[in-house]
């Protein structure tokens, strides 16, 4: 068992970046700077290079606008593009998928390597995770290239504020600025649509199959608690960490009203459920209330949280009209 | 055979009737504790009359909810029979590569056994994706590499069964490397080995325990028959030898079917350790040190003692889930500790 220790803790490392699920753990928290997003009145003159911006690295320094970006998360590729700063990236990792046509590299987010992402000669790297025995962007700073590293998000605060970082390390800060105010409208919109109808329901979310799930604490749970569900999980935390692993037979005896499948991309479907031992005749099951979400949008903290919102208020609607 | 070879220093022959009734006991102990406590906080008195229930010709009013009754004989009862079959079988393997290997220190993590095992699984998620592949490919896996150990640990020392030990750390180490490779290049088969290596007791069924009782029943028959065999093993390979017995033959077929039954474990609930060494030296420990007696102990109290890992790692942090992997070491280590301290303080 100690042997492989070292690689369990690479893969739960990698496992989690799989689906892009913050990775803050209790080491990263307590070394890093927290994410102190700079207030929308905070900020300096528009595109006013050189500038500093906080990052999850502490103050990083931009000389000019960067014009040759390599972003390592897929979060932070899909907020490039969604700030105005598609044209400026030259290189995404392997993982990146979205929007369509980014210039997808076989760079790896979960093992950077130094010299790989130095070739494409960038002047600005996004990093969204660092193994803890090769810190990449100390790397970089050596050779004076520009790394922000932008950890998974906790709260929604925490996505609004990575929007602006990167909206102003790129020039893009008006941009930043207005998509966020689209977003909280676009949120508030689907809230109020939904008006009451997801209050007190409760559900489970679940990202694999041995059940480990997302409490309320994390930006995924706060998606759901901004319609009034209810997270079975959040008991279960014990340590905090927001990504707890529950047993089956509590999921099964605590029969929540809705189940959302982070892990449908995998092949979990209300199929597979039934299947499983002992939740045959769940509420959910019965109720046609399993909803497969798309794996990418459920864990990726960027723009399309409105999405995952949007999936979420269609299941509560759907549910509320079938009662 | 055994009777006349095995020296009087051998004793007793077969365990005593309070050593296998302490077994028994213990081992149910821990069956009813895991079927009675759980998140799901099912009434002990209706669980109770429910199993009581369940037993064909007897009947008895429970009064438990639909649910209760799924997760009491869907969720638990599966949970815990597997946790016994693995138990039993990782002891009696770790029992018997001790014999084999004349090693305190021989378990399936220090042949390669387990690696190699956790290499073939890997592949089988890399390559095909097909989950009715991982268990062959892990018996493949851990058989190749107690081939490769015990072919490396000859060549390079002979009949010492201290070079196989070390050539099991090579190849463990090699077997490891190369998971890691594969990992790597397979990204996106990361997060199904990742859970499968940790240990799947969590999402266990009655398919999963059947698919094991084969391989356990089979790899445990050999081995409780050549208990014997590895007391004779004991007095070294020239004694063996000496005495008639063909210790090569033997050797090969202990540690052929100590393989099986690992890989057929690991495979359907991943990498659980400890069990292998905590088990049977406790057993020597406080009832002797003849394989008659340690072996068919290890299946008991193996059986018992991941039993009651497995409630651990999943009432402690409860309603969550413990890796049971963390929990065998976090108690097995402790507990083996003091059960040497008081013994020596006793004598």
């Amino acid at each position: 068992m100690r042997r492989i220790a070292p690689i369990l803790a690479l893969l739960l490392f990698a496992a989690c970046a799989t689906d892009a699920t913050p990775t803050t753990t209790t080491v990263d928290s307590a070394t890093t700077t927290p994410a102190t997003q700079p207030a929308p009145g905070s900020i300096g003159p528009a595109s006013g290079f050189p500038l500093t911006v906080m990052a999850d690295n502490g103050e990083v320094t931009i000389e000019k606008r960067p014009e040759a970006i390599v972003s390592l998360s897929p979060t932070a590729t899909e907020m490039l593009f969604a700030v105005g700063a598609g044209d400026q990236v030259i290189a995404v990792d392997d993982q990146s998928d979205f929007p369509t046509g980014v210039p997808t590299s076989d760079l790896s987010g979960f093992t950077p390597n130094l010299e790989a992402i130095l070739s494409y000669q960038p002047d600005l790297v996004i990093l969204s995770f660092e193994p803890a025995d090769s810190p990449v962007s100390e790397g970089l700073a050596a050779t004076g290239v520009s790394t922000l590293v932008l950890d998974g998000a906790q709260t929604l605060d925490d996505v609004y504020g990575q929007i602006e970082v990167i909206g102003k390390a790129t020039g893009n800060q008006e941009a930043a600025t207005a998509l966020n105010l689209a977003m909280q409208a676009e949120i508030d919109e689907i809230v109020s649509d939904t008006a009451s109808s997801g209050q007190g329901l409760t559900y489970y979310h679940e990202l694999d199959p041995s059940f480990f799930t997302a409490t309320s604490e994390t930006f995924i749970g706060q998606i759901y608690s901004l319609l009034g569900l209810v997270n079975i999980a959040d008991q279960a935390d014990t340590e905090g960490i927001g990504y707890p692993q529950l047993s089956a037979e509590y999921i099964v005896s605590q029969d929540p009203d809705l189940i959302f499948l982070a892990d449908a991309d995998f092949g979990e479907s209300a199929e597979t459920l039934a299947e499983r031992p002992g939740w045959g005749g769940m509420t959910a099951l019965d109720d046609g209330a399993v909803v497969e979400l798309d794996g990418d949008i459920a864990s990726r903290w960027g723009p399309r949280i409105v999405n995952f919102l949007a999936t979420v208020a269609d299941a509560v609607k759907t549910h509320a009209s079938a009662a | 055979m055994s009777q006349t070879s095995t020296p009087t220093l051998i004793a007793p022959a077969r365990p005593g009737r309070p050593a296998l009734g302490i077994a028994v006991a213990v081992l149910g102990v821990a069956v009813l504790g895991g079927l009675l406590v759980g998140p799901a906080r099912i009434d002990v008195g209706g669980a109770i009359a429910a199993l009581y229930d369940a037993i064909p010709g007897f009947e008895s009013a429970h009064g438990l909810t639909e649910v209760e009754q799924r997760v009491l004989f869907d969720i638990r009862l599966p949970r815990v029979v597997m946790g016994a079959l693995v138990g039993a079988v990782l002891a009696l393997a770790g029992a018997a590569y001790q014999g084999v290997f004349r090693n305190p220190l021989a378990d399936p993590y220090l042949l390669g056994v387990a690696a190699g095992a956790g290499l073939g699984a890997t592949l089988a998620f890399a390559w095909t994706g097909n989950e009715a592949l991982v268990a062959p490919l892990a018996l493949a896996g851990g058989l190749a590499a107690v081939v490769v150990t015990y072919t490396l640990g000859r060549s390079v020392g002979g009949r010492t069964a201290t070079s196989l030990i070390l050539a099991g750390v090579a190849v463990a180490a090699f077997a490891t490397a190369l998971q890691t490779y594969v990992l790597q290049r397979h990204v996106e088969s990361i997060r199904e080995v990742y859970s499968w290596i940790l240990g799947r007791l969590v999402t266990v069924g009655w398919v999963n325990v059947l698919a094991l009782l084969p391989y356990a029943v089979v790899a445990g028959a050999v081995l409780v028959a050549a208990r014997r065999l590895l007391d004779v093993l004991g007095l070294g390979d020239e004694e063996a030898i000496a005495l008639g017995l063909n210790v090569t033959r033997v050797r090969w077929v202990v540690v052929t079917a100590a393989t099986l039954a690992t890989a057929a474990a690991v495979s359907v609930s991943g990498l659980i350790g400890f069990v292998g060494i905590i088990v049977p030296h406790t057993i020597r420990i406080l009832f002797g040190w003849s394989y008659r007696v340690i072996v068919p102990l290890s299946v008991l109290f193996g059986a018992a003692f991941l039993v009651i890992a497995d409630l651990a790692a999943r009432t402690l942090v409860a309603p969550g889930e413990l890796p049971i992997g963390v929990v065998t070491a976090f108690f097995g280590a402790p507990f083996f500790l003091i059960v040497l301290r008081s013994l020596r303080r006793a004598s």
